[in-house]
């Protein structure tokens, strides 16, 4: 299939919230009129100067942004090959990438005199990054998370707790984040009137895919004019690993029209994209409709959607945010998936050489870099998305490893 | 003229409401499901509704998210779903059939061949949650020109000036859903219901049936009085959820419990305006 190359990979979604035939608005009725207000709100939003100014004081003050790009020297002698150059976010407050869209979001709650917020979480991360910004302008902050998720990361359902937000463990179909997602749109149109539904990822109806990538795209903006201080230039190709794919639109966007950027995704692959415990929905999936967007998913022959699995709770979603779906289409991003076992000993080495516990999601982009920078020349500036640190995941970490803690 | 359409307007000369009843297709298993179906419109039933199950229901409340189960882990499909329409066929021309969903199961079937097989079946309409004006393009259109009706959602959150856009393309009759929320759970007062179905109606000809959260013959009759027809759902299927064994087969007598308890809805809105 030959896919006409658009001018530009940057200006989409086009105004239906379709990036090609991914995206759009898949909704019950109840939920249109809020996510049109969404929208529209949104868009005043977006050109607000005060809105911009608000939000890049909070990135500073209360996130720590900028985020380090950092040259991970002893990760670029043991591999041997491209210059390995770390960004950051893990840094972030709270430990990840996520607070840079919760802050986004939470700020355009209060803009539309929204009391009430809701949010579905699977790792935890999202769910503690919303309970802190909750915290912080005092509103109501209420987290679904499923059941086996509140069972597998209990010190962050502890952080949420203390950071004042109520946990609802979701028991509903088998208990994880695709659940999750399902409950708290439930209890949107349930209660549409005082109710702002802060989604984690670029998934979701439109207007969220666009949102939140333009939330996180600070990730790329940075890592721009970070990666032209350090080197003069662009970096040649750039590595994030990929749940929902909002770390990783982040750091992408910017460059996606940078022809010479070469862009890899990294799926979570579990125990093998040719098992049925993966969550590699590009790499093993195909096109349908779910939690509001057309987009690639893990699915049976009859339209039914799969569990995903992944070491990683927080990759551990059957979909994948349909700005991506497009992306691997238009043949711009190049999308490979790793293994469990890959992604823990990318977990050890980067313990060991750099003296950074990653989060597991991270470790997923790493093991792929591990694969391809012994090959890659000594010039070649690789940029890896440490998108999350990793002592939520030291217990899942421990009982991998068969250690006791 | 449909069968949806020769329905409404009989019911209309009779001067009583439609008695509309959601059963999931394969709950709990393919034998019962099609026993089930088969004992409604001697119940009363005017309207029968039958869901496609789906691993996430966004729109349902627990009644229904458990009866999608039931019936997918009875190994339930879409091709199975329009086979008990084909086998209801057999002996009912009438009954009107609707068959209500998520888009998925549709688009994974593939939408042309979904509405030739639904047509060959012998359905009458759809109604799919996930699919508003918006995404008319997807499926609304092509149904209507393979002569499905395609019946829609209007809400509370729905206002006047959208109510415009949800009507436009909708045909059979409008399904007003009655309270901001999932199937199952919370319940309307019958003069908001009424002001609703008014303002609906100044708008359209088509018939507007009520549903969501109606659980009991008293409610269903006090929603009858004004509204062209009630549908109930998550009452029916938690009936059926109570007439299973502890493996999740068929219990004696719930076939008889079921329409029993059908007939007494049916017969609160029939003579609900007062015969
Ligand atoms: C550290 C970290 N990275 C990545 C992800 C996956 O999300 P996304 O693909 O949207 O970045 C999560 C989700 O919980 C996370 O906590």
């Amino acid at each position: 299939m030959t896919v006409q190359e658009p001018n530009s990979f940057r200006v989409g979604p086009d105004e239906e919230g379709r990036f090609g035939q991914f995206g759009g608005r898949f909704v019950a009725e109840t939920l249109m009129p809020l996510i049109l207000d969404l929208e529209k709100a949104y868009a005043e939003a977006k050109v607000d100067k005060s809105f911009q100014r608000e939000m890049e004081n909070l990135w500073r003050y209360y996130v720590g942004r900028p985020s380090p790009l950092y040259f991970a020297s002893r990760l670029t002698e043991k591999l041997g090959g491209a210059k390995i150059y770390l960004k950051r976010d893990e840094l972030n407050h709270t430990g990840a990438h996520k607070i840079n869209n919760v802050l986004g979001q939470i700020l355009l709650a209060r803009r539309m005199g929204k009391t009430r917020i809701i949010a579905e979480t699977g790792a935890g991360q999202h769910g503690v990054a919303t309970a802190t910004v909750c915290a912080k302008f005092g509103l109501k902050c209420v987290v679904f998370m499923g059941e086996t998720d509140v069972e597998r990361q209990k010190p962050n359902v502890f952080r949420m707790k203390l950071l004042g937000a109520e946990i609802i463990p979701v028991t509903s179909g088998r208990g994880t984040l695709k659940d999750a997602m399902n409950e708290a749109l439930r209890d949107w149109v349930t209660n549409v009137e005082d109710t702002f539904y802060c989604i984690g990822t670029v998934a979701g109806p439109h207007p969220y895919p666009a949102m939140v990538r333009d939330f996180q795209s600070i990730i790329g903006w940075e890592t721009k004019s970070q990666m032209k201080h350090a080197e003069g230039r662009l970096p040649d190709t750039l590595c994030a690993c990929i749940g929902g794919g909002s770390n990783a639109m982040g750091l992408f966007h910017p460059f996606l029209d940078d022809a010479e950027v070469k862009i890899i995704g990294v799926e979570a692959g579990g125990k093998g994209v040719d098992t049925n415990e993966h969550a590699a929905s590009l790499t093993g999936g195909r096109p349908g409709v779910l939690h509001g967007n057309r987009t690639y998913l893990l699915q049976d022959d009859d339209g039914q959607i799969l569990d995903a699995h992944s070491i990683s709770a927080g990759l551990d979603y059957p979909g994948i945010g349909p700005e991506h779906s497009w992306l691997k289409e238009a043949g711009r991003v190049e999308y490979a998936s790793v293994t469990d076992t890959e992604a823990l000993e990318a977990f050890q080495l980067c313990c060991e050489m750099e003296g950074i516990i990653p989060a597991l999601e991270p470790a997923h982009a790493l093991a792929h870099v591990m694969k391809i920078a012994p090959d890659l020349p000594n010039d070649h500036l690789l940029v890896l998305n440490m998108c999350g640190r990793g002592d939520k995941d030291i217990f899942t970490v421990a009982e991998a490893l068969g250690t006791k803690i | 003229m449909s069968r949806i359409q020769q329905r409404f307007e009989k019911l209309k000369d009779e001067n009583r409401a439609a008695f509309v009843s959601f059963v999931m297709g394969g709950d709990p298993n393919p034998t019962a499901s099609l026993k089930l179906l088969k004992s409604l419109p001697a119940a009363g039933v005017d309207v029968i509704e039958i869901g496609m199950p789906f691993t996430d229901p966004m729109a349902d409340g627990p009644a229904i998210q458990l009866a999608g189960q039931r019936a997918l882990s009875s190994g339930q499909t879409m091709a199975k779903t329009l086979k008990l329409v084909t086998d209801f066929r057999k002996d009912d021309a009438e009954t009107p059939i609707v068959l209500m969903g998520y888009y998925n199961p549709i688009f994974s079937y593939g939408v042309d061949a979904f509405l030739k097989a639904a047509n060959d079946a012998g359905v009458d309409g759809l109604i799919v949650v996930d699919l508003p004006p918006e995404e008319d393009a997807e499926l609304c259109i092509p149904a209507r020109e393979a002569g499905l009706d395609f019946i829609r959602l209007a809400t509370p959150t729905t206002d006047d000036k959208r109510l415009e856009k949800v009507l436009t393309n909708t045909s059979g009759f409008v399904y007003y859903v009655s309270v901001n929320g999932i199937t199952g759970v919370k319940s309307a007062e019958a003069d908001e219901i009424d002001s609703a179905v008014a303002r609906i109606k100044a708008k359209t000809d088509l018939p507007v049936v009520v549903g969501f959260g109606v659980k009991t013959p008293e409610q269903a009759a006090a929603i009858a009085i004004k509204a062209d027809g009630v549908v109930v759902g998550s009452a029916i299927v938690d009936m059926i959820a109570g007439k299973l064994d502890k493996k999740g087969g068929a219990k004696v007598g719930l076939v008889k419990s079921v329409s029993t308890f059908a007939k007494s809805l049916a017969d609160a809105v029939h003579t609900a305006r007062g015969a």
